[in-house]
């Protein structure tokens, strides 16, 4: 191939010419930029060690004091006053599963089944449906305290008059944390693509069979996410338990529907109460057991979402 | 498949209807299509108008939608094609405010009668959207989903493999029936929706701008597709691609858009006649200079 020299000359200096002017302009990033830059990304790395210095505090406070008393006995032996040293927290593990149980089994139906009349039947111009919203929204905000009078006033006592027992708790617990279900369950079924519905529907699905084969089905990441979250929750309450009979001193296992039960919670309110030293060790231990246990339900709801996940 | 491959190889050259030899040998093979009179109707519009609240989307059309040909609905955007389609399987019900006049009928029974159910309507009439919209599921589950909600009792085996083999399907996912829907080619999941539309048997299948959001050669194959299902099926495409429509349909409805003083754009039908005439010899103007690309 034929090249004129001087051509290619002048292309040369042409290039350099344009390769000197784009180098000045990528590095023209002033130092105001950059320091900026180093603040922005220091402050939110002092966020996320704020946040971690106060877990890993306690973790490590928690493990110096009830290390020494994380043995099987502690979660089978029943709690004691009069040999502290052999104290467990078995009626106490064994409340909070009741209850815990008892909420799963009411905020599963009564949450999904809420968020699906409100994404799918709802009319949302109608004033009723977007009061129930807001109120819906509203509650998720109110204190677990005021629960707590709710069960013991509708549920303890008056119309429902339950007594002090485990399906009060579950009650109680459930309403709690019901809207945060709702909110959950909703976000999940409104991000499912109006696509798939009309995809289903053109094919002649019905209404209900389009939500309960693939709606519901492509939102069941997000629903459980959102239901480990509101159980993790619940399973740490012990204000409003408090109220609707969580107090009792229990050494006996606790049954659903008779008086006297102890949450895990409430157990370790009772244990830092007491001025004793071997309490004071018996509490830190049971607090390392609730965080394990709300560590196994957050990694429990980590793994169902990333087991579920869908693309679309 | 080796024409297909002859037909691509011309490069970047676009596609009209003398590229497709078979094509026009289809409808010089048919000697109705010359004969409404032998034709059965499978859909018949009149005076068809539809309003989104105060705001009327289409308004008075009229024609007819013949057994086992395949009907193009063409214009520019916003002249209310799909609007149209949407109505023959009563999908524009789930927008609230959609508000449908006139008369469509179904092999003679009113489509919006009091007593018609949408979701038996939809079980005949099918529907394949513009965006392919497989489910989240695997490949034999999106195929098995429709027979399985309308009750089917027969083989699902075979059901499943027979709609893919008709969407020419089959030979590329056969090894893979487990794995997602989602998980395949923009133009394998279109072919899939075929399938899925295919495989509750339905009469007529509607297509939404079937091929907007796939490559020239998956249309291509849609198209092939197309051509081998009216054979069995009455097929109703709206389409933005005049030469689609000029390749594949035997009968194309031209719609326009009228503007009023407001900035509202209502859509109507403008001429609706046999395709090679549309193409060749329309009697309206209007028609000639949208498809000699004068204007939309």
């Amino acid at each position: 191939m034929a090249t004129d020299s001087r051509t290619t000359g002048g292309l040369a200096v042409a290039t350099s010419g344009a390769r000197a002017a784009t180098e000045a302009a990528l590095k023209s990033k002033s130092n105001r930029d950059r320091t900026l830059n180093t603040v922005f990304v220091a402050l939110m790395m002092f966020a996320i060690l704020f946040a971690l210095v106060g877990l890993v505090a306690l973790i490590v406070f928690m493990f110096a004091e009830g290390g020494g008393r994380l043995t099987w006995g502690l979660l089978t032996n029943p709690p004691s006053t009069i040999h502290p040293d052999q104290a467990g927290f078995r009626t106490a593990l064994l409340g909070t599963l009741y209850v815990i149980g008892g909420v799963v089994l009411l905020i599963v139906p009564l949450g999904v089944g809420a968020a699906v009349y409100l994404e799918e039947f709802a009319n949302s111009e109608r004033w009723w449906n977007r009061l129930i919203e807001l109120n819906i929204q509203n509650l998720a905000g109110v204190p677990s305290i005021v629960y707590g009078i709710l069960g013991l006033a509708f549920i303890v006592r008056g119309p429902l008059s339950l007594g002090f027992v485990a399906a009060a708790g579950s009650l109680t617990l459930a309403l709690l944390v019901l809207p945060t279900v709702i909110l959950a369950a909703r976000e999940a079924i409104r991000a499912v693509p109006s696509s798939i519905a009309d995809g289903s529907l053109a094919l002649g699905a019905t209404q209900w069979q389009t939500i309960w084969k693939q709606i519901l089905p492509a939102a069941l990441p997000g629903i459980l996410t959102g239901i480990i979250l509101a159980v993790a929750r619940a399973i740490g309450e012990a204000a409003p338990l408090l109220l609707v009979g969580a107090v009792t001193f229990v050494t006996f296992n606790p049954r659903f529907f008779s008086d006297g039960y102890s949450t895990l919670p409430v157990m370790i309110y009772q244990y830092s109460n007491r001025p004793q030293e071997e309490f004071r060790i018996l509490a830190a231990a049971g607090v390392l057991v609730m965080l394990a246990l709300v560590l196994l339900m957050n990694s429990l709801a980590v793994w169902l979402r990333d087991r579920f996940e869908r693309s679309w | 498949m080796n024409d297909l491959t002859t037909t691509q190889s011309t490069g970047s050259r676009p596609l009209s209807a003398t590229d497709r030899p078979e094509s026009r040998k289809f409808r010089a093979e048919m000697p109705t299509s010359t004969n409404d009179e032998a034709l059965e109707t499978v859909i018949s519009v009149r005076d068809l108008s539809v309003r989104y609240g105060s705001f009327k989307a289409v308004d008075e059309v009229g024609l007819s939608i013949y057994q086992k040909q395949i009907t193009a609905l063409i214009g520019p955007s916003g002249c209310g094609k799909s609007t149209v389609l949407r109505c023959f399987n009563r999908m524009n019900d789930l927008i609230p405010s959609a508000r449908v006049s006139g008369h469509i009928e179904y092999h003679g029974v009113d489509l919006y009668g009091d007593e018609v159910d949408p979701v038996e309507v939809r079980r005949r009439i099918g529907m394949v959207f513009q965006k392919p919209n497989p489910f989240p599921k695997s490949i034999y589950d999106n195929i098995a989903f429709g027979p399985t909600v309308l009750g089917y009792k027969g083989n699902m085996d075979e059901l499943v493999e027979e709609s893919l083999r008709r969407a020419a399907l089959w030979e590329e996912v056969k090894d893979k029936l487990d794995e997602s829907g989602m998980a395949i080619s923009g133009g394998q999941q279109q072919r899939l929706c075929i399938a899925r539309a295919i495989a509750t048997s339905p009469d007529v299948i509607l297509m939404d701008e079937p091929c907007s959001a796939l490559d020239p050669i998956a249309t291509l194959r849609i198209e092939e597709l197309m051509l081998e299902l009216k054979k069995d099926y009455s097929i109703v495409i709206v389409t933005h691609n005049m030469q689609q429509a000029a390749r594949v349909s035997d009968r194309t409805a031209f719609f326009s858009v009228d503007v009023n003083d407001t900035g509202q754009r209502t859509g109507r039908l403008v001429e609706y006649d046999l395709t090679d005439r549309i193409f060749t010899a329309p009697s309206e103007t209007e028609t000639e200079d949208y498809i000699t690309g004068r204007f939309g």
